[in-house]
Parts: structure tokens; C-alpha cells; sequence
């Protein structure tokens, strides 16, 4: 049985396994992500990546397994209970709300006034402005705060995506795919940004750019057909014949 | 050091400039220009834009389709009704039934006492609060039996639709108790004044509009706030408002009850400036009508809700005195126009192509309004 205070670990999944009318995307599965480590997951297509992230945020119900988060059982709770458990997530195409500005985007991500009347009766006070004039500016976005999200460019979109994670300030931050679809000066850029908001907190980032991945990787996990192939350092996975043989070869 | 765009007040100039010109259209030039019986007619008329501003925040801000809002404005319609008929059947009025103190229409289907649920309508202050608490508890229980499942879009549209159908069969059924497809008539004095009167009439038409006015401020408010940034993202990117740390289900359980609620003070008031209620105002076709309304004016204007009601009506009106089954018709036509030309309805219109002119015309006179002008609504 999974022990849910082991402190050791920031979050442990194990066995999980979730079933879509019998195929089994997610299979068994077990891993474990420490403080303020950065865990890239890689696998072909269909490897059950996203998959996991969305079980692990709620989005995705498992069909047996257990997924603990600083004591926490986040198989039993709500996907709102585990955003404020802790747990940011960034999904694969860019989602920020096109009709707002660039600052509103960000103060809807602002952890204060989530309830009806909480957010009904919200004021935007110096400490949000602050708060959002900050994040703004680590994600590159201080020119368009004042701009509809939907005339930024791809990157931008994306950057602003986690810019509304960082302002809720999570212990653990998940990104799908953080650099697709940009150029090389966005790519190089975000790196950049990931390394710096990285530091005081565990990451685990689904990436297929093996550049990036070695650029920000603590520990790298492989999967193939909802199962872990391999996994250690990305030195240890490249070399990995297994993994040679099922990715990296194509 | 912030850019200019932070500022979020309650309300801008144009917002301002949007607001008193409706105001002196309804409290100046409609009782100016219009005889009692006029008036009245669009005293009625805008007891529907209440529904549509609920429908605005609903639809046009929350995304949330309900074709059944007819059902709030028919319980805040009948629980005003019921108070009404109270008091026009006492001893006195009703000697002649077989059962004098009750509704004439009870006296009819054979019912010798009042039933039980209707006794509590003898009191206005309670007709008052049921008057909002009812409707308001009903949608509360759709809401939550809808959003808490995560039902939405086009089956939360067609769910409203089937409610709707459901309590006109249930009023028409139970013919005993609600006066049936008739609905309950006759009404005459609310706390024995005479609302039959012109000048009553008048009254209520005054009333009317400071009530509208109330539910566009409390609108303008909800909009304005953060709740109403919300519901937008909300529209547009649900996961990410669910997974920025907010219960979905709660925001779209409020906004509903919130257009249940002014859709009732709507049906209450039409109830005291028409003087009967029907289950002809409940069922699927007004409800329809009634997001015509918020759609021709324009489904994200607070303000185009209200010139679209009266525009939809005034034409209802005139075009069904000359043909009366080319009505409907006209009706469809008007919608698909609306969503095939002008998804933005007349708020659109006003906004990409009037003020513009209007600007480069009068350059610094104006510095915008926010809805549709006074020569966009019909008046007389």
C-alpha cells in the first residue's frame, strides 16, 4: 500500500492503470518525482503521456492505481481541490481565453476570489497588479498586457499559459509539449524561462524537442504503450537499447 | 508603470452615455409621446427585457443556452397572479359561486376549499419574496442537477425546452388549480388599488422602468466584476477556468439562477401592467422569442438586449395586426438574419458602423455611446 506521507517524494503514482473501453492507455504504471526536480517524460505517439497528466490533474478518471501528492490522495478529489492542493497544469495546444486581455488572462489564474461571490466582490488591488506586472514580465509579456490574447502569436499564447500557472504558484507544474510549434529564439528563450522557474519547484514536462529536453532534464522517463520503458538520467535513456529501438531510432 | 488597459471601473463615459439615453427614452419620450394604452403595450414589452438581460449574461457572456426561460417569467407572472386573484375573489366578489372566497376558475372545476399551496397568497409580502424565491429555487435545482453533471450546450438547450413544455402541460392540466390554458384573469386591485386604471397603469409603467433600471445596474455590475470576465473564459476555454482552481458548476449554477431571477421580476410586472398571466407566456415559443430578443439586440449587449426587445415586439405588434400568419415567419427569418448577418445584433451594428460615422461626423462631441440610438428603436 502506497504511503501517503512518505517525504521523500513530492508525488507518487503507482499501478495505475486506466482502461478506454478495454485498451489500456495508461497500464500499470508507477513513478515517483522528488522536490524540485524536473521530470521530462518522452514516448512515441500514443505512449499514454498526456494521459498521465490528465489523471494526475483530475481530468482523466483512473480506473485503479493510486496517485498521492504531499499526503494527498488525488484520485478522490475534484480537479478545482487539486489546483489548490498544488498542482498547475499546461495543456498541449495553448488555452488562454481569447476574448481578454493579456492582464485579465492572468488575474483569472490569480489564486484569490475562486468562489461566486469571492470572485463577484474581487478588487484588483496593488498586490495583484504587482503580482501580474511581475509575471508578465518573466514570461516576456509586459507590452501586451493590455492586449486581447488573441492577437499574441503562437509562442507568446504559450508563454502566457504558463505565466497564468506561475502566478498560482504551484508546487508541482506540468507542461504538455511548453516548446511546440515555436521558432529557435522562442525555443531558446522558454528554456531559458523553464530554467528559472524550475528551481524552487518539481516539474514534470512531456517534450519531444531532445535538444530541450537535455537542456532542462533532471531525470527523464520513457514510456511506450502506457507502460515505463525506462527511465534515469538522460544520458542513462539514450543509450538504453530498449529505447533506441521503440523511439529514438526513428 | 502599468499600461493603460487595468482600469476596470463599473462604468465608462460611453457606458454612461448608453445608460441615460435609455433612460430618457423610457422615462421622458415614451410616456411624452405615447397615450395610456400605448404605453402600457411597451410597459409589456419591457417586462420581457428583463428576460433577455438575463439571457445576455446567460448566453451571450456565460455561453449557457436555456430556451426555457419562459418558465421563470410564467412562476414570478403566476406568483404574482395568484396573490391578485386572492383578492379578487373575496366573499363579496364571488357571491354568486357555489364557493364564495375562492377563485372563480376553482368554483368551475368543482373545488370547494382553497388548496393549501395557495393559501400562503394571501399575503403581498409573501407574494413579494415568492415572487423571486421560487423561480430562483427552481433554477437552482436545474442548475444543479445540469452543471453538477457537467450537462451543457446544445443538451442543456433542449433540456430548458423540454421544461418548459413540461410545466405549460402541467398548468394546462391541472386546470382546477391554475385556471388552465386560460391562465388566471380578471385581476383587479394589488392591496385594493386599482390596477385597471390609466392612471395605475401609468404607475406600474414607471415602476416597471425603475425596476429595469435596477436589474441593468445589478447587470452591469455582474459584467463588470471578475465573475463576469469568468464566465467569458469560461465560454470560450472551460478546462482551463476548471484547472485555474474554479468549480465550474458553482458560476454556472449562479449566472442561471441570476437570469431566473430578473426573468421573474419581469413576469411579475406583467402580470400587474397586462392584468392576467397565461400558460401561453411559459412554453416553448415565447421562450424562443425570448433569446430572439437578447439576439437581435445583440446577445453580449446588456443595453441591446432591451432595443432588441422592444424592437422585436413593436414589430410583432404591427406585423400581426396586418397578418397575423406571416408573423412566425417573419420571426424565423428575422433570427437567421441575425445570426447569418448580424451576430452581434443591433449592438453590433451600432458599434462597427454608426458610432464610427457618428465620430468622424461630430470628431471630440461625442465620445461614444454604448448601445443602439434612440432612432434604432421604434418609437411613435
Amino acid at each position: 500500500m502506497l504511503d501517503y506521507n512518505n517525504k521523500n517524494f513530492v508525488l507518487m503514482v503507482e499501478d495505475l492503470t486506466v482502461s478506454f473501453d478495454g485498451f489500456k492507455a495508461v497500464n500499470d504504471l508507477s513513478f515517483y518525482v522528488e522536490p524540485n526536480e524536473c521530470r521530462v517524460i518522452i514516448g512515441p505517439n500514443g505512449a499514454g503521456k498526456t494521459t498521465v497528466l490528465d489523471l494526475i490533474c483530475g481530468r482523466t478518471r483512473a480506473t485503479s492505481g493510486s496517485i498521492a501528492f504531499k499526503g494527498q490522495n488525488l484520485l478522490k478529489m475534484r480537479e478545482d481541490q487539486i489546483v489548490h492542493a498544488g498542482v498547475g497544469r499546461k495543456f498541449q495546444t495553448p488555452s488562454v481565453y481569447e476574448d481578454l486581455s493579456v492582464f485579465a488572462n492572468l488575474e483569472i489564474s490569480y489564486p484569490k476570489g475562486h468562489g461566486v461571490f469571492g470572485a463577484l466582490f474581487f478588487r484588483r488591488d496593488a498586490a495583484v497588479r504587482e503580482r501580474i506586472t511581475e509575471i508578465a514580465e518573466m514570461v516576456f509579456l509586459t507590452e501586451h498586457l493590455g492586449q486581447k490574447a488573441a492577437f499574441l502569436s503562437h509562442g507568446q499564447k504559450q508563454w502566457l499559459e504558463i505565466g497564468m500557472l506561475l502566478i498560482q504558484d504551484p508546487e508541482l507544474l506540468m507542461l504538455d509539449e511548453p516548446v511546440a510549434g515555436m521558432s529557435v529564439a522562442e525555443r531558446r528563450k522558454t528554456a531559458d524561462l523553464l530554467n528559472r522557474i524550475i528551481a524552487d519547484r518539481s516539474v514534470i514536462v512531456i517534450e519531444h524537442d531532445m535538444g530541450f529536453v537535455a537542456d532542462i532534464a533532471t531525470r527523464v522517463t520513457v514510456l511506450h504503450q502506457g507502460q515505463v520503458l525506462s527511465e534515469g538520467s538522460m544520458e542513462h535513456v539514450q543509450n538504453d537499447p530498449k529505447v533506441v529501438e521503440v523511439y529514438l531510432g526513428h | 508603470m502599468l499600461p493603460m488597459p487595468i482600469k476596470h471601473s463599473f462604468m465608462t463615459r460611453r457606458d454612461l452615455v448608453g445608460y441615460a439615453i435609455l433612460a430618457a427614452i423610457i422615462f421622458i419620450v415614451f410616456p411624452a409621446l405615447l397615450e395610456p394604452f400605448r404605453l402600457n403595450l411597451f410597459g409589456k414589452y419591457l417586462t420581457y427585457a428583463f428576460v433577455a438581460i438575463g439571457l445576455v449574461l446567460c448566453w451571450g457572456v456565460g455561453g449557457i443556452l436555456s430556451l426555457g426561460q419562459g418558465v421563470f417569467f410564467g412562476l414570478g407572472g403566476y406568483c404574482m397572479a395568484m396573490f391578485l386573484k386572492l383578492e379578487a375573489s373575496s366573499p363579496e366578489n364571488t357571491a354568486i359561486q357555489s364557493t364564495p372566497g375562492i377563485p372563480d376558475f376553482m368554483d368551475w372545476n368543482q373545488i370547494t376549499a382553497l388548496p393549501w399551496w395557495w393559501e400562503p397568497f394571501n399575503s403581498l409580502a409573501f407574494t413579494l419574496v415568492a415572487v423571486i424565491v421560487v423561480p430562483v429555487v427552481f433554477s437552482f435545482i436545474i442548475g444543479v442537477a445540469m452543471f453538477r453533471r457537467r450537462v451543457g450546450g446544445v443538451y442543456f438547450a433542449i433540456i430548458t425546452q423540454a421544461i418548459a413544455a413540461i410545466l405549460t402541460i402541467l398548468i394546462i392540466g391541472q386546470q382546477g388549480f391554475t385556471g388552465g390554458v386560460n391562465g388566471i384573469t380578471d385581476l383587479r386591485t394589488l392591496n385594493g388599488w386599482d390596477i385597471r386604471t390609466d392612471e395605475a397603469k401609468t404607475l406600474l409603467y414607471f415602476v416597471n422602468g425603475g425596476l429595469l433600471f435596477a436589474v441593468l445596474l445589478i447587470a452591469q455590475f455582474v459584467r463588470k466584476s471578475k465573475l463576469g470576465r469568468l464566465l467569458i473564459a469560461m465560454r470560450d476555454q472551460e478546462d482551463r477556468v476548471r484547472f485555474s482552481g474554479y468549480d465550474v458548476a458553482n458560476f454556472k449554477i449562479f449566472i442561471f439562477c441570476l437570469g431566473g431571477a430578473f426573468a421573474a421580476i419581469g413576469g411579475a410586472m406583467f402580470t400587474l401592467q397586462v392584468g392576467f398571466m397565461s400558460p401561453s407566456f411559459v412554453g416553448i415559443v415565447p421562450s424562443i422569442e425570448m433569446v430572439i430578443y437578447a439576439a437581435v439586440g445583440g446577445r453580449l449587449s446588456i443595453l441591446g438586449a432591451v432595443y432588441g426587445t422592444l424592437l422585436v415586439n413593436y414589430a410583432k405588434t404591427s406585423f400581426s395586426e396586418s397578418f397575423p400568419e406571416l408573423w412566425l415567419f417573419g420571426l424565423g427569418a428575422l433570427f437567421i438574419a441575425v445570426v447569418m448577418a448580424f451576430p452581434n445584433g443591433l449592438a453590433g451594428l451600432w458599434s462597427e458602423h454608426i458610432e464610427p460615422r457618428l465620430m468622424r461626423l461630430w470628431p471630440g462631441a461625442t465620445k461614444g455611446t454604448a448601445a443602439p440610438d434612440a432612432e434604432k428603436t421604434p418609437a411613435e
